[in-house]
């Protein structure tokens, strides 16, 4: 338990306990509404996991993740839609899809450096944004509702059943922590983590940091997959605006407010972040006026986010 | 096909580029000179169209307004450059997207309040409405041909300030070197501050005279910085003449699109195929030769000599 003497730590092991207890505590003090925000949060905790795999600790500034989150989601969506609800179905042709489009858009990203890379995986991220807005079909701006969950077909688990939801997202997320951790711990992640310091370095080692990249690139999008099919499944919406830019910018947003490559720093920044605009927004309907500027200083004074400000001075990089 | 659609909607996509053009512009300098990533640029965009616009509603004059929004958006840029991006220069590219991204959703929501959620209509000035006949019976409207002229009239005079005067000379200087610009003694921080207000004004000037076309809504500017983002990539970032080039050609190439690949189409696919795919093609045309660019030469048609 010493570990836990590090506020940092504690404040995750605070927020894990949260995750798991929200479902009972909640109606309990006579806020069941709460149970939504947490599985929202947890849903927006995966993406910020699989973001923070390639910004974090590769260094590339992905500037239209949540593109990932709008192709898991129109997946579950759009197949619900013509009526196929296996998730036997949805699950493995949303994990796919991510993987095939982000080899595809990390192939044509990944040759490019610094801000060429954040521009261009904006760019792409929003023509499958208006590709979405374009698809009349499929409701355009309007979205798609989906009437029934993916269906696993066993007994006794149902994602209909809202606890069951709840925690499959728990599991996962846990599971999406777990892969990343060892992920980043394997020599696959000291490629990673070493081309992010000194990329020309390892070229002149002999190792081709490109195919890392990008397959660093993949698993981050299917991560980001998971996330997004699961929220489709929490809020039977999916709409253009899921992946709208924006959405890129909060998930970087979370990835730095808990502390970049940390393990579990982007799980607490979503939930830092979730919960702040849920209070602020329950002030004024005009919150970003605050929460604008709040970011501006978080990037000027507390670079290391919530990890940062909370771990001793020795622990500090 | 219809030649004078053709004419019409080629001069639409020149309108188009040249607001790119003027929004790329600002961009270009702001990041190749100060190595700034500003995503609020596209802010500018939308203050300049609600501020010129209130100005052009209270003078009563499209012109006054015009020229009044100048140098108002001149003290705004500088006023957001001292107090908010200053400290960032030092500071890695993720600093400067989250801190601009703050800075998006501050004034968003500052126009919101201030102007109302549903925006502004500001009137077309009488004497530029209506059309005139340009030849071969087409008939163009006169506001758009004015645009046209003018954003050819500022990209002259930015390559005049910029290639041949002396402000111009430490831009370049700032650009290609900027450690070596300041210890040659030239003052840096004023130098960006004047940079950014140039940067904001040609964003202003866009804002403002896409309005009438328009009219001005809170988050106008995010379409357009992308679209911008886009032309810079393809130009090469830094270079005035490369986001010139590319901002006309992604301006033509993305209105033609949207007219004409379903017409386009048709020659080999079934009609309600076509129809379908059309549209959700078009709006992806852009980003494909974006793409395409960027596989063939990544670092933008014209690469800035000795940026490094």
């Amino acid at each position: 338990m010493t570990a836990l003497r590090n506020p940092a730590n504690a404040f995750t092991a605070i927020v894990l306990v949260l995750f798991a207890i929200v479902p009972f505590a909640a109606p309990a003090i006579g806020e069941p509404f709460y149970v939504i925000v947490f599985a929202r949060i947890m849903v927006w905790a995966i993406a910020a996991v699989s973001l923070n795999l390639i910004m974090g600790y590769g260094g590339l500034i992905s500037f239209g993740h949540a593109v990932y989150l709008g192709i898991g989601g129109y997946t579950v969506g759009i197949l619900a839609f013509h009526g196929i609800n296996s998730a036997w179905v949805q699950w493995p042709v949303a994990i796919g899809l991510c993987a095939a489009i982000s080899a595809v858009f990390g192939a044509i990203s990944l040759r490019t450096r610094g801000v060429y890379f954040i521009m261009i995986t904006l760019a792409l991220a929003q023509m499958i944004f208006f590709l979405s807005v374009s698809a009349e079909y499929y409701g355009s701006d309007d979205g798609l509702n989906i009437f029934q969950r993916s269906d696993f077909g066993v007994p006794g688990f149902s994602l209909e059943d809202n606890l069951t939801m709840y925690y499959t997202i728990l599991a996962l997320l846990l599971g999406c922590v777990f892969v990343s951790w060892r992920l980043v711990n394997s020599r696959f992640g000291a490629v990673i983590r070493a081309a992010k310091s000194n990329n020309t370095r390892v070229l002149a080692v002999g190792v081709s940091t490109f195919r890392y990249r990008l397959t660093a690139f993949v698993f981050a999008g299917v991560m980001c997959g998971i996330a997004g099919l699961l929220q489709a499944n929490l809020e039977r919406f999916v709409s253009p605006d899921m992946m709208n830019w924006p959405r890129s910018g909060e998930l970087i947003f979370m990835v730095v407010l808990g502390g970049m490559s940390t393990l579990f720093g982007p799980v607490t920044g979503a939930f830092v972040f979730l919960m702040l605009s849920e209070i602020l927004a329950g002030i004024t309907i005009h919150w970003h006026i605050i929460f604008g500027p709040f970011l501006v200083l978080v990037v000027l004074f507390a670079r290391g986010g919530i990890a940062g400000l909370l771990s001793p001075r020795s622990a500090r990089e | 096909m219809d030649y004078v659609l053709l004419v019409e909607q080629f001069l639409n996509g020149f309108q188009l580029g040249i607001i790119l053009f003027l929004m790329a512009a600002g961009l270009t300098l702001v990041f190749g000179i100060m190595d700034l990533v500003n995503l609020a640029h596209g802010s500018l965009f939308m203050i300049g169209a609600f501020v010129g616009g209130t100005l052009v509603i209270v003078t009563d004059s499209f012109l006054l307004g015009f020229l009044l929004m100048i140098p108002a958006m001149l003290v705004i840029g500088i006023a957001v450059e001292l107090v908010a991006l200053r400290t960032l220069y030092p500071r890695d590219h993720l600093d400067h997207v989250l801190a601009t991204f703050g800075l998006i959703l501050f004034f968003n929501e500052a126009t919101r309040l201030t102007w109302g959620p549903e925006g502004l209509i500001v009137p077309l000035p009488a004497f530029l409405d209506g059309s005139v006949a340009i030849g071969l019976g087409i008939t163009y409207p006169v506001y758009r041909l004015v645009i046209i002229a003018l954003g050819l009239a500022v990209a002259f005079g930015l390559w005049v300030l910029v290639a041949r005067t002396r402000i111009g000379m430490l831009i370049r200087a700032g650009a290609s070197n900027r450690t070596m610009a300041g210890a040659l003694g030239v003052n840096i921080p004023v130098l960006f501050s004047i940079v950014f207000g140039i940067g904001a004004v040609l964003a202003g000037v866009a804002g403002l005279i896409i309005t009438p076309i328009t009219q001005a809504a809170i988050g106008m500017g995010e379409d357009v910085l992308i679209l911008a983002f886009v032309v810079i990539v393809i130009g090469g970032i830094g270079s005035i003449r490369g986001a010139f080039i590319a901002a006309i050609l992604t301006g033509v190439i993305d209105t033609m699109g949207r007219s004409f690949l379903d017409v386009f189409l048709l020659l080999f696919l079934p009609e309600n195929a076509a129809e379908s795919a059309g549209p959700a093609l078009s709006s992806m045309l852009i980003y494909v030769l974006m793409a395409a660019i960027l596989f063939f030469r990544p670092q933008g048609l014209f690469p800035p000599r000795g940026a490094g």
